[in-house]
This record gives C-alpha cells, structure tokens and sequence, in this order.
C-alpha cells in the first residue's frame, strides 16, 4: 500500500508541478556582415530539455567510456574525444532536421549520434566489430549515417565536400541544406577558402561551422592564425561567434543560419567557441600546451551539462531524481553498449577485400603475392 | 615532450606474433586466398589483443661504423636529430619548418633544436601541407637550406602538385637557371600496426613517377643519419622517408659527427648465390628473417639488398645481382599494383630475361586502403614472403 502510494505521489509531483517552459538569456553573438544576430532570449521547454540534457549525457558518457576502453587497449588506432563540446553537436542538431546533411572532420561520434546512429554501433565501430556502424572497417574517424557524411582524417579535406553535398541539396529543390564543420587548425587550410569561394558565388545553403576549441592539436590559436576571428574569415561571407558552450545559444545561431540558407541567400558562417577537455587524441595527455587549472576552470565554469541542468533545476523545469534517473539510464546503455562492442566478433576476413570498387560480378584483387587473389564483393 | 612520450607509447609493440600459413595448394583462387589469411590456430591461450597487436618483424641493427668517428647509442628519431642538429650548426642557411616542430615534433625529431638554434630557424607553421611545400620551395629557390616536416606521409598529397609540378621541374623549366635543390621534405612513413588508412600508407611509387626529385628511405639508425645529410647536401630536392615503427625500435651505435652515405646507391646486406631479395625501409627486417628460413629450411641462400634510394634507382646492383642469381623478389608494403617493385620487375625482366629461372616475384600489400582492422593480414609479413620464395625455387 505504501509502496502504491509512493508512486502515485512521485508521478503527482512529475507532472503537475513542473515548469512547462521558460525563457533564458543568452549570450550576444558577434555578427560580420550580418544585420543582426540571433535573439537574445531563448525559449526551452521541458521536454526539449530532457532532451538535450538526456542527449548530452550520452555523448559524455560515451566518450568516456571509449577513454576507459582505449587505456585497456580493447579499442585501438585513434581516437579523438568529443567531451566538453556535447553543446556543439546538439545545439546544431537542434536547429536543423534529420533531412538536413551534415559533414565534419574526426572528432565525429557527438555527431554520429546526433544524426542518428546508436551507441551501441558507434562503440562496435570504436572495437572494430561487426556491429559498427562501418562494418567495422573504418573505425573512430569514419563514421557514417544517413544524411551523415562521416567522420574525415584528412584535415580540412570535408568543407570542399560540404559544399558539394549543399549543391545537391539546391539542385534537387527539397528545401534542404549541408552544415559543414571543421576546426580552428583546419581553417588555416587552403581549400577552405576555395570552398567559401564558391559557395558564395554560386549560392550554396551551406552552413560552415568552425568549432574553435582553441587548440588544433598542440598549437593554440594565436600561434597558428593571423586571424583568430574565424567567424570573420569568410570575408564576403556573413558570420556570427556563439558560445559553444550553451546549447541554447548553439541552437538558436543555427535556427539562424538555417533560415539564412533555406531563404536562399547562400552560406554563411559560424564561430563556436568551445573546448575539449581531453587532449587531441588518446595519445594526448592535454596537458603540455596548456593547464591543468584552465581546464578545470572551464569544466566548473562552463561545462554545457551543468549549465543546463542548473538552468532547468533552478527554473523548476526538472527535479534532481528525475536528472539522475536519466543518468543511471544513460549508464546503463553505455554500459550494455560496450559489453556488445567488446563482444561482438569482428568483421569476417572476406571484409579485407570487399567495396573497393562498385562491380558486378565480383571482381579480383591482387593479394601479396603472384598466386593469391581474393575475391572482391561490392 | 610529454605529449610525445604518450605518443611513443602508442607505437611499442607487445609479444611477438605468429602466423603460419595452413597447406598451400594450387587451388581455386578464392579459397587459396582465404587459407593464406587463416592464422594458426593453436595459440589461443595467449591474450588475443596481444597476439594480434604485435611487431610483424624483428629489428636487426646493424654493426657501429668505424669510419665516421666516435658513436653514440641512438634510436631512430635521435638519429634524425643528430643530422639535423649538425645540419643547422654548419650551415647557417639551414631552416626546419612543419607542424608542431618546434616543440620537438610528434615523433621526437627535432627534439631541443628550438632552445639552440632559435626560434627564426626552428618554426612551426599552420595546417598547410600545400603552402609548407610551396613556401619550402620559396626559400629553397632562394638559397636557405630548407627543410620541411609533411606530419605523416598520408598527408603528402595536398603538397602533391608543389612538389611535382614545382620542386621537381624548377631546374628543368628555368634552364639551369633557378633550382630548389636545396629543400629536403621529411616524412614519417609505412605501416605501424594500428595506423589504419591515413597513418600507415607508403606513398613513394606516386612520386617515383616524377623525374627531378629524389626518394630515400632508410632502414635504421645509422643509415637514417647519412642519408639524411645527403638529401640535405644534394642539390636536387628531396623526399626522405622515415619508417615510423622503427622510430622507438630501432637502436644501433650511430657516430656523432656527420657523414654522409651516398644516394642511389643500394646496399647489399648479405650475400647469397639462389635468390635476390629487394626491399627498403621497415622491410629489409622482414626480409632478413625471410632469408635466415630460406637458408635454415630450404638451404637456400639468398642475397639482401636495401635499395636505399628509390629514385634514381641503383639498377647495375640489382640486376648484377639478378644475373648471378637467377631469381628476384620485391617486397613493400604499398599496394602491388603500380607499386615501386613493378618498376624493378620491368627493368629487371629487360635487363636480365635470359637469366632469370623463375618470373620475378612482387610480395607487396593488397590493392586495398590500408586496412584498420584487418592490417596484420593485410602486409606482406615473413610467411607470405617466404612462401614466395618456396615457389620460386620450386619453379
């Protein structure tokens, strides 16, 4: 009896005393070229900030379980971690839709699960397994889901591809556009400029996005740039610097941006300032080119998880039980999606060879010596 | 340096591996194929990450010289930096630039060059590869030494048309005029057991291809130096390779002083009267072992050679050597088509058709991207290349 009781006061509490929504005050954004920048209010409401919270967990948590499984060696090769900038990749998502195109460099599984993939894939992915989201063939950096363009190594290489996907999506007349990211070391890259270029003279919806986490790689931004002003680098293409740290402020830059392209009026593009708390890679301690202090600071000053949920908390949007609620189940999955990442065999040998070229029938692919050639199924 | 002995970590390599290949037959191709991939299966006590994540070969470093002077124990990358440190302390032209040297570099390389030289000739510059090439080129043209880091090989290519369409053909073009033999690219090079597509790829057939550049890799400590130094000195531009599994693995007694050790010029490790075998950078090593079986299972006595220099290539070495043998097999890790053992087959076929017993064999990688997963099947590993050679003989 008192345990019926119990919950019929918690599910009372639940849905009757909560803030449906509330507005914020976000922060001013920097705009070149631009009339005006985003609103300086942003509307949440509770389900959106379940959501987002919700969303933003996973991708720490993910992530930081990929670090414990790289330490143990179950995961190999390289690994670019996305924690401290969860703000980025749900804020954009937020703001365009599932339909739209997205493309970004290597530190992508923010994205792959923002786009749609699920843990479980991205973590077999990360093993190499089966299960993973490419097979098991492409690993951390080439992830892959619908509307998803990965997931690229080669640094500065996406943009061009970007721009190319945006001018499908004009062609094709279905109202869509491309966001395409890159990072602060990658804007110094040249065909980044010869993308703006022509994005610009052909009007393509293309929304760039230079995630500026201060740090491309080693290299802090004023040791590399002429030009720390990323957002202004487009020159003739307008630009606006937002606080990637706040995923309100992410979002209601990118609704800009995207009504800014669907409108037709061509790219444009997007500074988000944020920061990654993990070194470049797993081979990175993150330590040498900068201090420890500054990234504590960051982590207690601005970390987007937190900023949220005190939002929400002090605004009545949620309860504490509710938040870690979320928590435990967001464990839990990462928990279950790692026992399938390291249980899941790997792909079989024939793999080595297969979707090299498209053709039909299989064709053969010479193998390391004159009298081995394996087959090759596309 | 913490950042790099982090990354250091990543390339040592745990417990030797072992694959054997089950019964080869002559037959149907696929399934030919397959058994080849098959591993032994009898190791399944050891951990299966260590058996998989493992050397593919056994570094053999090579005697200390006694012609150059007092030696020092040094691995690969000290090795590098010892030719670099005596490059900018002789020639005051000389400059090192590319990403994140000057802190010593990802691979340790320039390690300490920043605090002595200065930092106006030990500089990093953006993420460029293009404009580090064109702009290496520049000051080469106009008389700096210039010597340009590209961080990875699989980099190389957004440089592909400064150094093919400018470097190489600067001379050619301005009629002995202008030339910028002067700058020397370095680049870490070849697989390295969880590279994966873009850290592990050999690039040096693409450039092969290009009259007025020179390629070199070097299979150790030793070699790295004297070879580095004569890029460096050489006055066409260079491409030096560096193997990057051999950075930590390889130590040997370097000397301190500089030397040079002359360019296209191949060397002959061993002797042997069967069977030739070519091979440069991390695959002389395999190839050593590949020849210690021949010679422990088959009796049969095969001759080493490091080609050194891929372009321009010592021919007369190779196909002297051909000629006394009878019998040739190339190994690299670059996928066999189009890789730089078709060029040696082809000349060596040319050269040498009435004395070869057996058609030239190429042991190379699969025409695939580097795999991730799938790299230890992937190389041509000692099994696959002795197998090779059992067919020869046997031919």
């Amino acid at each position: 009896l008192f345990f019926i009781l119990f919950i019929v006061v918690v599910s009372a509490r639940t849905y009757a005393d909560f803030t449906p929504q509330a507005s914020f005050d976000i922060k001013k954004c920097d705009v070149h070229k631009l009339e005006e920048g985003p609103p300086l209010q942003a509307v949440l409401t509770r389900e959106e900030g379940l959501q987002y919270y919700r969303t933003m967990q996973t991708i720490r948590r993910m992530e930081l379980k990929a670090d414990q499984l790289y330490k143990q060696k179950i995961i190999r090769g390289f690994c670019h971690l996305y924690d401290g900038q969860e703000a980025c990749a749900v804020g954009i998502e937020a703001g365009i839709n599932l339909s739209d195109h997205l493309i970004t460099a290597y530190r992508a599984h923010g994205y792959t699960l923002t786009r749609g993939g699920t843990v479980r894939e991205i973590m077999a992915e990360l093993t190499g397994r089966r299960g993973g989201i490419a097979k098991g063939k492409g690993g951390s950096m080439h992830m892959y889901t619908k509307h998803f363009y990965g997931g690229n190594g080669i640094v500065g290489a996406q943009v061009p591809l970007g721009a190319g996907v945006a001018l499908a999506c004009k062609y094709l007349g279905k109202n869509e556009l491309c966001v395409c990211l890159y990072g602060d070391g990658a804007a110094n890259q040249g065909q980044i400029f010869e993308t703006y270029n022509m994005a610009s003279l052909w009007k393509l919806p293309c929304i760039f996005i230079c995630e500026n986490n201060k740090y491309g790689m080693g290299t802090s931004v004023e040791r590399a740039a002429a030009s720390t002003d990323y957002y202004k680098r487009g020159d003739f293409i307008p630009g606006l610097r937002v606080d990637g740290m706040d995923v309100l402020c992410v979002r209601e830059a990118t609704k800009l941006a995207a009504e800014h392209c669907r409108s037709g009026k061509g790219p444009i593009l997007m500074e988000l300032q944020t920061y990654r708390y993990h070194g470049h890679s797993m081979s990175d301690p993150g330590i040498s080119y900068r201090t420890r202090d500054e990234i504590q600071e960051v982590r207690s000053k601005s970390d987007p998880i937190s900023m949220l949920k005190d939002r929400m908390l002090s605004n009545n949007m949620a309860s504490v039980e509710e938040l870690k609620e979320i928590d435990v189940e967001v464990r839990k999955e990462i928990e279950d999606a790692a026992q399938f990442a390291t249980t899941d065999p790997e792909p079989p040998l024939d793999d080595l060879c297969n979707h090299i070229f498209y053709n039909d029938p299989p064709m053969e692919v010479r193998g390391t010596n004159p009298w081995t050639k394996l087959k090759s199924i596309s | 340096a913490l950042t790099a002995m982090a990354a250091t970590r990543l390339f040592l390599s745990a417990s030797p591996v072992k694959s054997s290949l089950t019964g080869l037959t002559g037959g149907t191709r696929s399934s030919l194929g397959l058994t080849l991939l098959k591993r032994s299966p009898d190791r399944t006590a050891e951990p299966k990450a260590q058996r998989r994540h493992a050397a593919h070969f056994t570094y053999h470093p090579d005697p200390a010289p006694a012609q150059y002077g007092p030696t020092q124990k040094m691995n690969l990358f000290q090795a590098v930096t010892s030719a670099l440190d005596n490059t900018l302390a002789g020639d005051p032209t000389a400059v090192i630039f590319g990403e994140d040297v000057a802190f010593g570099g990802v691979f340790r390389c320039t390690v300490g060059l920043r605090d002595k030289y200065g930092k106006d000739r030990v500089f990093n510059t953006p993420l460029c590869e293009q404009g580090i090439v064109g702009f290496g080129i520049g000051a080469a043209v106009a008389g700096a030494t210039a010597i340009a880091e590209i961080q990875f090989a699989d980099y190389i290519y957004p440089a592909f048309d400064q150094i093919v369409n400018e470097a190489a053909k600067y001379r050619y073009r301005s009629g002995n005029l202008f030339d910028c033999g002067k700058l020397t690219i370095r680049s870490p090079w070849g697989c390295v057991g969880h590279g994966s597509i873009y850290h592990s790829q050999s690039p040096e057939a693409f450039f092969a291809h290009c009259p007025g550049i020179k390629i070199v890799v070097p299979r150790g400590p030793v070699q790295a130096k004297g070879l580095l130094l004569s890029c460096i000195a050489d006055q066409n531009p260079c491409i030096f390779f560096e193997p990057k599994i051999l950075y930590r693995a390889a130590v040997e007694q370097v000397p301190t002083e500089a030397y040079q050790i002359p360019l296209s010029q191949a060397e002959v490790l061993q002797e042997g009267s069967d069977l030739t075998l070519v091979a440069w950078g991390t695959q002389v090593h395999v190839l050593r072992e590949v020849a210690a079986m021949a010679q422990e299972k088959l009796g049969v006595s095969c001759e080493l050679i490091d080609l050194q220099t891929i372009l321009p290539w010592d021919t007369e070495t190779v196909c002297k050597s051909v000629v006394k043998t009878g019998r040739l097999l190339v190994s690299h890790e670059a996928p066999v088509t189009g890789g730089f053992a078709a060029e040696i087959s082809s000349t060596v076929q040319e050269e040498c058709f009435l004395n070869l017993e057996a058609p030239i064999s190429r042991v190379c990688g699969y025409d695939t991207p580097f795999p991730h997963i799938f790299e230890p099947f992937y190389i041509p590993d000692k099994w696959k290349c002795f197998e090779a050679v059992k067919r020869m003989i046997n031919y």
